[in-house]
């Protein structure tokens, strides 16, 4: 019976089955995955108060949250050096985020479970998310305004948000001034310097120009000085309040409130709040800047670095692409000339994208940036201008690179139009253009909107080239602000799939980084999954359009 | 990652012909629309042809960053002088500072004659403070040689250190270059034999605290150093003197050799004895070794440091110069190992110079020939005869740009030399080679490090080994899994269900490699790591487990297996694998611990020796195969889909099974296509970098174990071509390797390309 059956091939198909079930569990398990871990990352999850006991030491405190459990079998535990009494068949150990770097040296710490002696949540703990030295766990013990206790224990927990609203106001207004106001006179001052040295190079250095640009450095200057002033007297108010609070180890800490982003008792939340806090962390991820070496904090900057990166490749993309499928598709004869740009095409497709980075930085930075620079910017030299790696290189390339999806699926879209359409139009006596233009291309559009979005998701989420041309790990000022001219192309930028291999792999607390980093990949995973079902769904619309056109 | 699929939709355009009554209406409107009709046509023909120009474009860069690699070296005569103020003596010495402006000659009398180094005009003349009653017997140029000292040894047992300064200034915005001599350990010559014998030989090594001499007389060998000793107070330094005696017979040493760390001696005697002697302790040197390294009747008639002085180049009577590099034997001690030899002449060598920041050297030979030549690429760059007569000194700058050369004829000749990339030989690249210090020849990239006498290794062979280890693994785990999952997609599922699993699979490929690489790097890894065993007990339980539940299916009453509509049973198998994919795991850890008495790592190192690194070939083979698995499943599933209805049915009809016919039928026509998606896959794989950079340690070894990680050519990029010097030889190379790339994806994608347009036409004349 076994051998009828092995003989029918009925195995192997179920074998052939099994395949594409283990493929589709594969990519579930792998959204599923990236799902779970980047969900769970604004969480409030509830904060222990364990008391531990190594052994031969005396019984210890420790507050934390446990983010994660091993269980190993006794046998690999042995092998592995812990000691295991008969009666134990696993090692239970849970990696507990005790925050606190600048006390304890480290923000994380893996304990035994057969060591806990008790375990507690008491409603008082509070957690401290400070812009440095990561999170604060403990007990809140009092506020201090200049220097003297004004409440403690419990009184003091309802003044501690109100005062860190004010101070986190105060710190915006700070912000602002530092970033945009001071950015912008250190941004006017290094046009002056420039336009200085253009005029003597260019030998039009004379007394009214002379005399115009020290009127307008003096403006500047003013300026500068009334914001100098003015920053001065907001940091005196941001220090007025600090935050006294005791760690597990009973050491008293002072934080002050300027340093602070927000304060929380997770055990004493409700579910509601809870939601609220989740859905303000989740905020603050996509719309802030990053803090502490990108650890901690948003990805705003890197968001909007990809978008813009993105939108500057698609507009380059578009019509070379539509250009070069309309050729291949309607003035082409089939033939040697075709088959050589499939060819191309192909290869264009399938060359490696590191090598397109490689290309990018030697022709595009190097040559063109360096023609440009010595062209145009002789007043900046040496300082590379678009000598250097940049936004605008970045999008070339990466247009280059996508430039081939735009082609093929602009092309497939003109193939579904029926002749007949075109012969009518040719027989009313429109040209081959206007033919194109009013009739062929509009019906075709479906088709080059989803290849723009295959290209999209594709650019949003490649890494290596732009590794070489002009993504950075921390971008000090966006490529797009309110300074003249606005756009500027020759900055480097932040890309959300670079941040996620530079936070995941370079940064210095891999550990504390994780989490953001899944995060991060969950957005990223969203936004792509989400262009090539819509790319997908466009299609499909276009088909059934084009079934009811032949029918 | 994605994959291409032109239209099958093949209709030949309509457009080609101009309607004919607008040619024929008259009017400015119907010429400016016909005019912008035939804009359109050029724009749009160019438009097309750009795509061909962008392939071609960006495989001429890549040639035309790669090409100066190489190039051969070239040397250019710039002027010919006479030897300036010849009535000074002698020429001992030339040197040339770093702009190629001013020369110096050394002279047997104790003169520096300072010219300018294109035109031969002296630009000053100093004399060396050699004391009246003696004169010079022996002379050396200090180590290392950058530090510009040398040294003079006198008649009477004294000695005296000089080190030659260029100072730079710019007077009204011009470069002025002043030559001086300095003593860095005074104007005073010192006193090296009490007894006042002649120092026939003698060497230096003039470091930052301590100076080293080495001196021969008659009957000794002395080792006198000097310890700068800097008082808190005191504004001259003084100096703490340690003197000692060699116990090594002084009859038979032609030429001494310190190195520039002032640790190691080499007494060379001319009939091939080299003995090397230990002097970090400068009060007790120690006799480490002596050895013949020469074959009898060969005599040495020049020696040097190569830069670095970690080795010897030693050249013979018979033309040879071959390198000697201090080597650990088979019993770790050190030896000095012939690691390589160039024919330079036939005749004896004369001299051996060394460049002063690469590994290359000049030779001087009796054929009047020189001759500059790469060590580490065992490259011959420039061999030129000067003229009828010989050269008796020569100095190549130190940036290796230019040479001065001094003949027997009284004429100094001034050579531009074009060398930039010495290193790089198809041998360096590809083959193995001996490196100084290593045991043996090897692969190795090893390209930059922070000192300048460092020798790069830029071997492509453990890069290319690295892409195609992690491209095969991919493999390994992609063609099975995509292969069988695209003839079950396309044959035997139901229409409904592939509408959506094709999607869906396809949809993997969109993912990011960066997502890819970083769960690969940062949850499979740890993750493997602990559950090893549970990775190969999951590849023997899930295909046992699906083949068992296909078993007991078909032994289930009709009308419980009608129930199952015809082509869902993929959907049935996703908890059936789920359920044995788990059991795996969950036996894996009891039997592991009977089985291999603790983890089946530790099993693999002790009883294997395999060591297992954490980020491996295994990770990446998996992560990268779950990134090629789309690109292979969707190609070939639409080879195997659009194979022809009329053939699969006239092979059901003649009785065969359908399993059958997928197999003698369907792959066979399908063939050329779906090994064209594996090539594609494979140039995929190859040229994937965000995975392989985060799902292994990037270390370039060769070493085939699955559980080692690797390197490879594109990860290479990514990491270090952000910190190269643009046009260094480093910079190039890795070019190079983008190169390599670029043309293996070409050869790939084009020979696959063609195969699809081929199979196209096949099905459409079937």
């Amino acid at each position: 019976m076994m051998r009828v059956w092995f003989k029918s091939g009925a195995p192997w198909i179920w074998l052939n089955a099994a395949a594409v079930s283990i493929c589709l569990i594969m990519v579930v398990g792998v959204l599923v995955l990236v799902m779970v871990r980047g969900v769970g990352h604004f969480w409030p999850g509830k904060v222990a108060q364990l008391i531990y006991q190594e052994e031969g030491e005396q019984p210890q405190i420790l507050i934390g949250e446990i983010v994660d459990t091993t269980i190993t079998p006794a046998l690999m535990a042995k092998a592995s050096g812990f000691k295991m009494t008969d009666e134990e068949d696993t090692l239970v150990q849970y990696q507990i985020k005790t925050g606190n770097r600048d006390v304890t040296g480290a923000d994380f710490r893996w304990i035994e479970e057969r060591k806990i002696k008790q375990e507690k949540y008491p409603a008082g703990i509070i957690v401290i998310e400070r812009r440095e030295w990561g999170n604060f766990y403990g007990q809140l013990v009092g506020i201090k305004e200049n220097n003297k206790t004004i409440a403690t224990g419990e009184q003091a927990w309802p003044m501690v948000s109100e005062r860190i609203n004010r101070a986190l106001s105060i710190f915006k207004e700070i912000n602002r001034l530092e970033k945009k106001e001071i950015g912008a006179i250190n941004y006017g001052l290094e046009r002056l310097r420039l336009k200085q040295k253009k005029l003597q190079l260019e030998n039009r250095w004379n007394e009214p120009a002379e005399k115009q640009m020290a009127a307008e450095k003096a403006g500047y200057e003013a300026e500068y000085k009334r914001h100098q002033t003015q920053l001065g007297e907001l940091y005196q108010k941001i220090r007025r309040d600090s935050l006294i609070a005791k760690t597990d180890s009973g050491g008293e800490v002072e934080v002050p409130l300027a340093k602070v982003v927000r304060v929380y008792r997770p055990n004493n939340m409700s579910l509601i709040d809870k939601i609220g806090h989740y859905g303000r962390k989740a905020i603050e991820f996509v719309t802030d800047d990053p803090r502490e070496a990108n650890t901690e904090g948003g990805i705003f900057p890197a968001i909007f670095g990809t978008v813009l990166m993105v939108i500057i490749m698609a507009i380059i993309v578009t019509p070379f692409g539509v250009i070069a499928a309309v050729y291949l598709r309607e003035y082409a004869k089939q033939g040697f000339t075709t088959r050589l740009i499939r060819v191309a095409v192909n290869n264009l497709a399938g060359v490696p994208s590191i090598v397109y980075g490689v290309f990018g930085l030697g022709f595009f930075v190097y040559i063109l940036g360096g023609s440009i620079d010595q062209l145009f910017f002789p007043e900046a030299a040496p300082a590379p201008v678009f000598g250097t790696p940049g936004l605008l290189w970045a999008s070339i390339t990466l247009a280059l690179l996508t430039l081939p999806v735009v082609i093929v699926s602009t092309e497939e879209g003109l193939a579904r139009i029926p002749s007949s359409i075109r012969e009518g139009s040719l027989a009313l006596g429109a040209t081959k253009l206007e033919t194109l233009w009013r009739t062929v291309l509009p019906m075709a559009s479906p088709a080059m909107m989803t290849g723009l979005i295959l290209a999209v998701a594709r650019a949003a989420g490649e890494v290596a080239p732009l590794m070489l041309v002009g993504v950075v790990k921390l971008a000090p000022t966006l490529p797009l602000d309110g300074n003249y001219p606005f756009l500027h192309l020759e900055r480097k930028f932040m890309h959300l799939g670079f941040h996620i291999y530079d936070v995941g792999f370079q940064s210095p607390n891999v550990e504390a980084a994780r989490p953001l980093v899944y995060a991060t990949a969950l957005l990223l995973v969203i936004v792509i999954v989400g262009l090539n079902l819509a790319a997908i769904i466009i299609r499909n619309n276009l088909r059934e359009k084009y079934r009811a056109l032949e029918g | 990652m994605f994959y291409l699929k032109f239209p099958r939709l093949s209709q030949t355009s309509t457009l080609r012909k101009q309607p004919a009554d607008i040619k024929n209406a008259p009017g400015a409107y119907a010429k400016w629309r016909l005019l912008k009709d035939s804009w359109a046509r050029y724009g749009v023909i160019g438009g097309g042809l750009a795509v061909i120009v962008a392939v071609v474009l960006i495989f001429f860069y890549l040639l035309y960053v790669v090409f100066p690699l190489f190039i051969p070296a070239a040397v250019e005569p710039v002027s010919q002088f006479d030897v300036p103020e010849k009535a000074l003596g002698k020429t001992l010495l030339l040197a040339i500072e770093e702009q190629n402006e001013v020369a110096g000659r050394f002279t047997d009398s104790g003169q520096v004659v300072f010219f300018e180094a294109a035109t031969g005009k002296t630009v000053s003349i100093q004399a060396v403070a050699i004391p009246e009653d003696a004169h010079i017997i022996s002379f050396a140029q200090g180590s290392p040689i950058n530090e510009g000292a040398v040294i003079y040894g006198l008649s009477d047992g004294r000695a005296v250190i000089v080190k030659q300064q260029y100072k730079i200034t710019y007077p009204d915005n011009k470069r002025v270059i002043t030559p001086s001599l300095e003593y860095p350990l005074g104007e005073q010559p010192l006193i090296l034999d009490e007894a006042g014998a002649a120092l026939e030989k003698i060497a230096v090594q003039v470091g930052e605290d301590t100076t080293t001499i080495v001196v021969k007389t008659a009957d000794k060998i002395r080792l006198t150093s000097f310890e700068k000793v800097q008082a808190l107070f005191a504004e001259e330094a003084s100096f703490n003197r340690t003197d000692s005696v060699l116990d090594i017979p002084a009859v038979e040493v032609a030429d001494i050799l310190i190195d520039k760390e002032g640790r190691k001696l080499y007494l060379v005697s001319s009939d091939g004895q080299l003995s090397f002697v230990d002097i970090s302790n400068q009060g007790s040197p120690a006799i480490k070794q002596k050895q013949n390294i020469m074959e009898t009747g060969k005599t040495i008639t020049s020696t040097a440091f190569l830069n670095g002085d970690l080795s010897l180049m030693i050249g013979d009577s018979t033309g040879l110069v071959s390198q000697w590099s201090m080597v650990k034997d088979g019993l770790n001690r050190p030896a000095m190992q012939k690691i390589r030899v160039f024919k330079v002449s036939d005749r004896p060598v004369l001299a051996i110079n060394s460049e002063q920041r690469r590994k290359g050297f000049i030779t001087m030979d009796a054929d009047g020939y020189i001759g500059i030549y790469h060590s580490t690429a065992e490259r011959e760059l420039i061999k030129e005869r000067l003229s009828t007569s010989l050269p008796v000194a020569a100095v190549i700058s130190p940036r290796a740009n230019a040479l001065l050369v001094q003949s027997e004829n009284g004429k100094m000749h001034f050579w531009h030399v074009e060398n930039k990339h010495p290193e790089v030989s198809l041998k360096s690249l590809w083959q193995k080679v001996w490196y100084e210090s290593y045991p043996k020849p090897a692969y190795i990239w090893q390209s930059s490090s922070a000192s300048s006498d460092f020798e790069p290794k830029y071997s492509l062979t453990p890069l290319v080994f690295g892409t195609l280890k992690a491209a095969f693994y991919a493999m390994l785990l992609a063609i099975p899994l995509a292969l069988m999952g695209a003839i079950y997609t396309a044959y035997f599922m139901a229409p409904g269900m592939r509408q959506y699993v094709k999607p869906t699979i396809e949809l993997m490929g969109a993912l990011p490699t960066v997502i890819l690489g970083f769960l690969a790097g940062l949850w499979l890894a740890p993750f493997m790591e602990k559950h090893l065993s549970g990775v190969f007990f999951l590849l023997i339980i899930v295909p046992l487990g699906v083949m068992l539940f296909a078993f007991l299916w078909q032994t289930l009453p009709k009308t419980i297996q009608q129930k199952l509509p015809e082509g869902w049973d993929a959907a049935l198998l996703i908890p059936v694998i789920l359920l044995s994919g788990w059991f795996a795991f969950a036996v894996s850890v009891p039997l592991e611990a009977l089985l291999f008495h603790g983890t089946l790592r530790d099993w693999f190192k002790t009883e294997l020796g395999i060591g297992y690194d954490q980020r491996n070939a295994m990770v990446v083979g998996v992560a990268m195969g779950f990134a090629v698995i789309p690109t292979i499943f969707s190609i070939a599933e639409d080879a195997i889909f659009s194979v022809p209805k009329h053939l699969t049915v006239g092979s059901l009809a003649l009785g065969a099974t359908t399993w059958q016919t997928v197999t003698r039928v369907v792959l066979f026509t399908a063939s050329p296509g779906i090994f064209s998606a594996i090539m594609i896959g494979f140039g995929r794989a190859v040229g994937e970098t965000m995975i392989v950079l985060m799902a292994t340690g990037n270390t370039p070894v060769m070493d085939l174990s699955i559980f080692q990680g690797l390197r490879t050519l594109a990860a290479n990029i990514a990491v270090e071509m952000p910190e190269t010097e643009v046009n260094s030889t480093h910079y190039r190379v890795l070019f190079l390797a983008a190169l390599v790339l670029f043309m293996f994806t070409f050869v790939f994608n084009t020979l696959a390309e063609v195969i699809r347009q081929r199979l196209r036409e096949k099905y459409s004349s079937l």
